[in-house]
């Protein structure tokens, strides 16, 4: 088991790494479901197998399935991956790169900082090595289903405003109106000719 | 019995205000009139009923309180809208309701003209309905009610014509000056409340009398301030400089408010709070004190004056100021018989003046007057009527009554009693002078101008009962030595709200005497100014020619330079003061917070650019630096 | 101060996975959400800083996820599924900006919004 720890982790690190730096959009696309699925074993691992399948089928299934409907919409061409090149400059890398440097250095210091234990000695952290313990799907649920009912049912909330909120801004487009098709001057006409536009198009 | 129906008095003048300032505009005059008169004619009315229900069936201990409602109640103070009726506030509210009426009745005919009718009859309720507040009120709070009441309407009315900018000066003037004492008298009542824990008039009296030694430093403090109220309401010295200034008014305002009865308010109050004044020995001596100096400087200035109102102004100043003599000598019945009297006769003073300055046509100048007797004869005997109340005519006039009881009990007022006396048989010398001064200059002579219009049946009509009321109003308090049954009515009627005058009454012969002085000093005073006014005028313009007399005349001209002194002392250091801070040093501090935020904000502007990744960039370098910090720092 | 780590937890736990040191599973979820952080603030195309961003919320979730795993409990997954949820929500409204940004500025320079209306 700790072996498939150690592969998927390393996978997960080296393909997520790999979707940062693609010119390809759909490149970069496959290299972040590569990495949810690597992330999905570590699940599994650690003990955690109900989120692991809900890793795969939600995360890697139904949102990347989302990202490669917009990117079949959109299109996009041997101009966007020209254009990606002319953005990617060894200089853009250089704030990022020097943030993640002083996280770095936070991790680093916390690792090597001793620990307290019970009896009031230290110990390096190196050796404090808690483990992970399997946890169920029964369990997740009746916590769920418990406790959290209220977020639960928050998420839902959550949910259908997101839902109505991309079905808002995905309506046709009228090129001088920036957020809807709406026009402010004449509501009643302008609506429905929007509409027909749009069914048309489609 | 009547006395359920008390808060009637008050509630309907305030109706009437009401009705008249939410429909006065779509009145017409008629329906104005009819309301405003009205109003304080059924208040005269319920007033009058309740006297009778009073006198017939007095109330256990002669006191009747109603207590409308609980007013506030924070902690342990919880003043209610509470009625007191005895037989001192009857005496008010009878002056205020009837002379009020009448008032009112002759101002029906005198503002006819006028386009704010409606307005001056709203104005004039308010007036009466906060005056009879004032008078019924059962704790101190619900009389400053009152009190400040009857001060907004005095601004008011005095400032009524407001399109000329003197009205309003002079209006602003009567506000700031009075404010002077009210903050006194507001703040006597913190005093009182924080020491005695009441505000209730008979309780805080009873508590004082329990807890306070007499003559000890806070009953001197508290009945100081409460008399520093008092001195602004009533004009005495040296608040006095408002009152001739406001008759800026329309005359049947200075009849009402600045003659008969609100500047008779400090009075009152003293009166009502008359075991706090016993208790202070030293503050009532300056009661009186002041009184006495009030009248004779008011006197002399009423000497010279030229406006019909002014006159009549610096006079009832130097009334006035027999009323606290009278207070600061413990004869507080006297005190409430010369307010009673001098309501009737100087509203009817001034009624008649404005008979004559409407007459013609607005003249206030007493020397384009004259010879006015045969064309006005009405006006001219009503006048006459009240000059000869006003000067202590012996016998037959209720000033004579009044005053004499006030000359008899300054008298006998221990150490200073002599000299109060004589300042006050000085004062009624002059006062004598200078009532006829007027009567001859205005009324005889040759005749310099033609009237345009004579009184109309409203307004003759109060004026012939108001002075039937000053001849006759002085028969309810007969002097004793005339051994008349029933005599001294009035002051034991009196007798049960309150205490008997703190010196013995004079014996009859000794009171006799003073009475006969006080008769001849009266008659003394018309000859002279039949003398100096009548007969041979150049006597006193010869006299008024010489140096000492033409600087007499301008001092008191000037009413002794106290405007000149105010000027000078208070009211140019403030307005140096007020143009020196134009741009207000204390502002500088809160325009300085206003600065650095506009600085940040211009700041803060910069870093708005626009740039999505600059604000992501950004919070992450927050993010990492707290991270940072979290962890070095632990 | 931070409270004593216990050096052993639950001893007797017979679900223990005593193969995968936590320490090693959260580093690697630190690993992940660094990569999100220098994608989003990296890259220029709109599409790239979502999915920067859709890697950093997966990274919290392993987090959460191994967190609750080390004491045994459920509330770190169920902390897990909520992200998924959001990131859902999240997709679906950012998708459909980029996709009105696109028609918009006919590109998916996040630079080229930088001028608001209204």
């Amino acid at each position: 088991m700790i072996y498939a720890f150690y592969i998927a982790a390393a996978v997960a690190i080296v393909s997520t790494a790999m979707v940062i730096v693609q010119m390809n959009i759909v490149h970069a696309l496959l290299y972040l479901i590569l990495s949810l699925l690597s992330v999905a074993v570590i699940f599994f691992v650690v003990g955690a197998p109900f989120v692991a399948a809900l890793e795969v089928i939600i995360y890697a299934g139904a949102i990347m399935i989302l990202f490669v409907f917009v990117i079949m919409m959109l299109n996009l061409g041997t101009q966007s991956y020209r254009t990606e090149k002319g953005w990617m400059r060894v200089w853009t890398w250089v704030g990022p790169v020097l943030l993640a440097s002083v996280l770095l250095a936070d991790v680093v210091y916390m690792l090597v900082s001793p620990a307290r234990l019970p009896g009031g000695g230290r110990l390096p952290p190196a050796f404090v090595r808690p483990y992970a313990m399997m946890v169920g799907p029964r369990a997740v649920g009746v916590t769920l289903f418990g406790p959290y009912l209220i977020g639960v049912e928050l998420a839902s909330i959550l949910l259908l405003s997101g839902l109505i909120g991309a079905l808002h801004l995905g309506r046709a487009v009228r090129p001088e109106s920036f957020i809807g098709p709406v026009s402010a001057k004449k509501p009643g006409s302008s609506k429905k000719t929007d509409r027909g536009e749009g069914t048309v198009k489609k | 019995m009547m006395l359920p129906y008390l808060w009637l008095i008050p509630a309907l003048p305030f109706a009437g205000f009401l009705v008249l300032s939410v429909l006065g505009r779509r009145m017409g005059n008629g329906p104005a009139a009819a309301v405003g008169v009205g109003s304080v004619g059924l208040s005269a009315l319920v007033a009058i009923l309740v006297a009778s229900s009073f006198i017939n069936a007095p109330p256990p201990a002669h006191v009747y309180t109603q207590t409308l409602w609980r007013w506030i109640s924070v902690g342990g103070f919880a003043p209610g809208v509470m009625l007191y009726l005895d037989s001192l506030s009857l005496i008010m509210v009878l002056v205020v309701t009837v002379v009020g009426f009448l008032i009112h009745l002759y101002s029906a005919e005198f503002m006819a003209a006028d386009d704010g009718y409606s307005r001056f009859f709203a104005y004039m309720n308010l007036f009466v309905g906060s005056m009879l507040v004032l008078v019924l009120a059962g704790n101190l709070l619900f009389l400053y009610l009152g009190w400040e009441g009857v001060g907004l309407c005095s601004y008011l009315l005095i400032g009524f014509w407001y399109r000329e900018p003197e009205n309003g000066a002079a209006a602003i003037k009567a506000f700031v000056v009075t404010r002077v004492g009210d903050t006194a008298l507001a703040i006597g009542l913190f005093l009182i409340f924080i020491n005695l824990g009441t505000l209730d008039i008979q309780r805080m009296m009873n508590l004082a009398a329990l807890h306070w030694r007499p003559g000890g430093a806070l009953p001197t403090i508290a009945a100081a301030l409460l008399l520093g109220g008092a001195i602004g309401k009533s004009a005495q010295l040296p608040l006095q400089t408002w009152l001739p200034d406001a008759m800026a008014g329309p005359t049947p305002v200075s009849a009402l408010i600045h003659a008969a009865t609100m500047v008779t308010a400090g009075v009152y109050l003293i009166a009502r709070t008359n075991v706090l004044f016993t208790m202070a020995p030293a503050v009532q001596i300056a009661v009186a004190v002041i009184g006495a100096a009030t009248l004779l400087v008011s006197g002399m200035s009423a000497l010279v004056q030229h406006d019909i109102k002014r006159v009549l102004a610096y006079s009832t100043i130097s009334q006035i100021g027999y009323m606290f003599v009278a207070l600061g000598v413990g004869a507080w019945s006297a005190a409430i018989f010369h307010f009673m009297t001098h309501a009737f006769f100087k509203a009817l003073l001034f009624l008649g003046a404005g008979a004559v300055i409407a007459g013609l046509g607005g003249e206030h100048d007493i020397f384009r007057m004259g010879g006015l007797r045969r064309q006005m004869p009405l006006a001219f005997w009503c006048f006459l009527a009240g000059a000869c109340s006003l000067s202590a005519l012996p016998l037959v006039t209720a000033g004579f009554y009044s005053k004499g009881l006030i000359l008899s009990s300054a008298w006998e007022a221990g150490r200073a009693g002599f000299w109060l006396w004589a300042a006050a048989i000085a004062g009624a010398l002059l006062t004598s002078i200078y009532t006829f001064r007027l009567v001859f200059i205005v009324f005889f002579g040759e005749a310099k101008a033609k009237i345009s219009k004579k009184p109309g049946p409203r307004a003759a009509i109060p004026l012939v009962i108001l002075a039937f009321l000053s001849v006759a109003g002085g028969f309810v308090n007969f002097p004793a030595f005339f051994g008349i049954k029933g005599s001294m009515f009035f002051s034991r009627f009196l007798a049960s709200a309150l205490p008997s005058a703190t010196y013995a009454a004079p014996l009859p012969e000794t009171d006799l005497l003073l009475e006969a002085v006080a008769a001849i000093v009266s008659l003394a005073g018309i000859y002279v100014a039949y003398f100096f006014f009548l007969s041979s005028p150049e006597y006193s313009r010869e006299m008024a020619g010489t140096a000492i007399g033409k600087v007499l005349k301008r001092f008191w001209f000037e009413d002794w330079g106290f405007d000149w002194l105010y000027e000078k002392t208070l009211a140019a250091p403030y307005r140096w003061l007020a143009r020196t801070n134009r741009n207000d040093a204390v502002d500088l501090f809160y325009s300085f917070i206003a600065k650095v935020n506009m600085f940040f904000h211009y700041g803060l502007s910069l870093s708005q650019t626009g740039k999505v990744r600059f604000y992501a960039a950004v919070i992450a370098l927050g993010a990492v630096v707290t991270i940072t910090i979290a962890v070095f720092a632990r | 101060m931070m409270p004593p780590i216990p050096a052993n937890p639950a001893p007797v736990n017979p679900l223990r996975m005593d193969m995968i040191p936590m320490n090693y599973a959260l580093i690697v979820a630190w690993v992940l959400f660094v990569i999100g952080v220098i994608g989003v603030l990296a890259r220029r195309n709109l599409l790239f800083i979502l999915m920067s961003v859709e890697i950093m919320l997966n990274a919290s979730g392993l987090a959460f996820v191994v967190a609750g795993s080390r004491w045994g409990q459920p509330d770190g997954q169920i902390m897990f599924i909520f992200i998924l949820a959001m990131a859902a929500a999240e997709v679906s409204v950012g998708l459909a900006l980029v996709l009105l940004a696109y028609h918009r500025f006919g590109g998916l320079d996040a630079d080229a919004a930088n001028r608001m209306k209204g």
